[in-house]
């Protein structure tokens, strides 16, 4: 449209057709939540339902702008636990979902990786809570496809809706940061940390929202 | 595999070269087993390998049984395989509760290293001898023998509403 082509009225219905203001914060969720990478990670048969079977023709996850699976946790930002953890286990799952960088969630899937399930035993951790902090459960053994989705569906609202999942406070975890600047040592500029503290100390003041 | 006078026959044998350490016989479902002392089980399965006419060379497979409250409590199962003749025979020896050793077989049969280290994973039965005797499949710092009966099932309760209600 070339300016001057509309005037006063029409300028302003055509500006009121086109046009959606909101904040940068709810923008940056919005883009956040349909364009998660899932990590490309099973544990156990539930590996069969996802991420294997979610994103087939059938089922297509792609529909929700996440069928881009990620062969590495630097590339992803959600993590979906498929089956039991075996306490062997439980420190390289802990590992891979501190080597994914911020923001970043966990899906619990089924009844073993959420309580341990029929595995009540020496060798299977009662719950991945235990060690690692999970946004979303889903039930089930399996739970189907759709049963994933609708969770994955879920995992997008709250995402949404709610920008601070506030899981370091909750897990007493502060300092586990990992910056994406390389080795062990490395610390975040001035600049950076600085963004940091603000980030949290507004989002303390703002009441969490459902 | 021998049958129940074949198992005897060989006890006999083993009586002529090794006196006293076949304990017993036991033939039950078509699997004969012979029940050593402890402190000779190498001298016997040496003597089943090596000796003409035996050639039981292959370990198929070792493993413990836990036969709580029975005392002596730990048997320790190594199952015999004769490849040119398909014949099987079980050796058997019972350990005692408190500190269950046995020596290694490693040295007759290599593939013993591994199933002798599962063995000490999962029920701490020692076994003298053994190159590298550690934790193979729980984590090396995991405390206690988990597959022996009276090790807590580990785990949490579950409760259900139903059987609260009903039994208390």
């Amino acid at each position: 449209m070339l300016r001057g082509n509309l005037e006063g009225e029409d300028l302003e219905r055509y500006v009121e057709e086109r046009v959606v203001t909101t904040t940068f914060e709810k923008m940056l969720n919005l883009a956040r939540a349909n364009s998660i990478f899932p990590l490309t990670f099973g544990l156990a048969c539930c590996a069969i339902e996802a991420p294997i079977s979610i994103v087939t023709a059938r089922y297509d996850l792609a529909r929700f702008g996440a069928e881009a699976l990620r062969a590495s946790p630097r590339q992803a930002d959600l993590i979906i636990l498929s089956g039991r953890v075996s306490i062997k286990m439980a420190p390289v799952v802990r590992r891979l979902y501190d080597q994914m960088l911020e923001p970043k969630w966990a899906i619990s899937m089924g009844a073993c990786s959420s309580s341990g399930g029929m595995f009540a035993n020496y060798a299977v951790v009662q719950g991945a809570d235990k060690f690692m902090p999970i946004d979303m459960h889903i039930p089930g053994c399996p739970p189907r496809p759709e049963a994933v989705m609708y969770g994955f569906n879920k995992l997008q609202r709250k995402i949404m809706g709610n920008p601070d999942q506030g899981w370091r406070q909750r897990y007493n975890a502060a300092g586990t940061e990992e910056w994406a600047r390389g080795g062990p040592a490395s610390k975040p500029s001035v600049e950076a940390a600085e963004a940091y503290e603000l980030a949290r100390e507004l989002a303390s003041k703002e009441p969490a929202r459902a | 595999m021998p049958d129940g006078p074949g198992l005897e026959l060989l006890r006999g044998e083993i009586d002529v070269d090794a006196p006293g350490a076949v304990l017993a016989t036991s033939y039950d479902k078509e699997r004969a087993a012979l029940i050593v002392d402890p402190a000779r089980v190498v001298e016997v399965i040496t003597w089943l390998r090596n000796t003409p006419g035996q050639g039981y060379r292959f370990l198929s497979s070792l493993h413990v049984a836990d036969y709580l409250p029975a005392e002596p409590r730990f048997g320790v199962h190594y199952e015999l395989l004769n490849r040119e003749r398909v014949e099987r025979i079980r050796v058997k020896a019972m350990l005692p509760a408190e500190d269950p050793e046995i020596d290694s077989v490693t040295d007759l049969f290599p593939t013993a290293n591994f199933q002798e280290r599962e063995a000490f994973d999962f029920f701490g039965v020692v076994f003298r001898g053994h190159p590298e005797l550690t934790r193979i499949l729980l984590p090396e710092d995991y405390v206690g023998w988990p597959q022996r009966r009276d090790f807590p099932i580990g785990g949490e309760p579950v409760t259900f509403t139903y059987s609260e209600e009903r039994y208390g």
